[in-house]
């Protein structure tokens, strides 16, 4: 294995605890705080604000370097226009996670812990996203 | 552990995670682009999407087991809701571009205005839906 899988790996397991201790695999505790109207959770908040406020502190000094560590250069994602198929496919995945309170993270962790929610949940998923990537080949979408 | 401390520092860890990743191998922890370019990206940009899937799923399925959890964990949702929400996060997340990682703890720490645009939407989706399901009851004639 060479040093940029491992750096994947540990951070892959990081992500993974980060996720498990957040309380965010219970999705209960998710639609706890989408939902703005009843028994409002805020623990989602909480978990955004600690990430947010690392990236937003930790990334600024890593992007002034210039290269990573481990590989010749940054790829960040070179789309910055806010356009139709962006607006459009995050209203739908939002949809989907506010009728079962799993977003792709906490769904993958919960698979592997065992919640059975996930474990249907998670092919579904898979699915969903195998079919945009054939509707997206055969030119059906993302033509503007 | 109080709720809140628990949410602050698993994001925290999350936060970490991601900064681990872009310092490294220069790459943004995007939770459904990982996955996504496991199918689709070109062979040598693979390694490091399974590695970081393995280590998410071992590390995260084993803290799950060592955590104390709350019963709600156990209740289980309709099957044919937890599918028909399993496509539209699939689906939508490729069209998109992103979840909540990606937009929301990546996106949002490059102070990126695409990713603020794509959480205001999904956050805005999600509380409608939310709200649908919980609080409005349709009666059929």
């Amino acid at each position: 294995m060479n040093r940029s899988v491992i750096a994947a790996l540990a951070s892959g397991a990081l992500f993974g605890v980060g996720l498990a201790i957040s309380g965010m695999t219970d999705r209960l505790v998710v639609l706890g705080f989408l939902d703005l109207y009843g028994d409002f959770n805020p623990q989602l908040a909480f978990v955004l604000a600690g990430a947010v406020v690392v990236t937003a502190i930790a990334f600024r000094f890593v992007l002034r370097l210039p290269q990573p560590v481990l590989a010749a250069g940054f790829k960040l994602p070179a789309a910055t226009a806010v356009d139709r198929q962006l607006l459009l496919g995050a209203a739908i995945f939002g949809i989907g996670w506010g009728l079962v309170g799993f977003c792709p993270g906490p769904a993958l962790v919960g698979l592997a812990g065992g919640l059975r929610d996930a474990m249907i949940f998670v092919p579904a998923m898979l699915a969903g996203s195998f079919t945009h990537y054939l509707m997206e080949r055969r030119g059906k979408i993302g033509e503007e | 552990m109080s709720s809140w401390a628990q949410g602050l520092l698993g994001g925290a860890l999350i936060g970490l995670s991601a900064t681990l990743l872009l310092w490294s191998i220069g790459r943004i922890a995007g939770i459904s682009g990982i996955v996504n370019g496991l199918g689709t990206a070109p062979r040598s940009d693979r390694a490091w999407r399974a590695a970081f899937l393995l280590g998410l799923m071992l590390a995260g399925g084993i803290a799950m087991q060592l955590l104390p959890y709350a019963p709600s964990h156990l209740q289980t949702g309709s099957t044919s809701l937890l599918l028909l929400a399993g496509l539209l996060v699939g689906f939508g997340t490729r069209m998109g571009g992103g979840c909540t990682s990606g937009h929301g703890v990546c996106g949002l720490g490059r102070l990126s205005w695409r990713s603020l645009a794509a959480v205001l939407t999904f956050m805005l989706t999600a509380i409608a839906t939310v709200f649908l399901m919980r609080h409005v009851t349709v009666t059929l004639p």
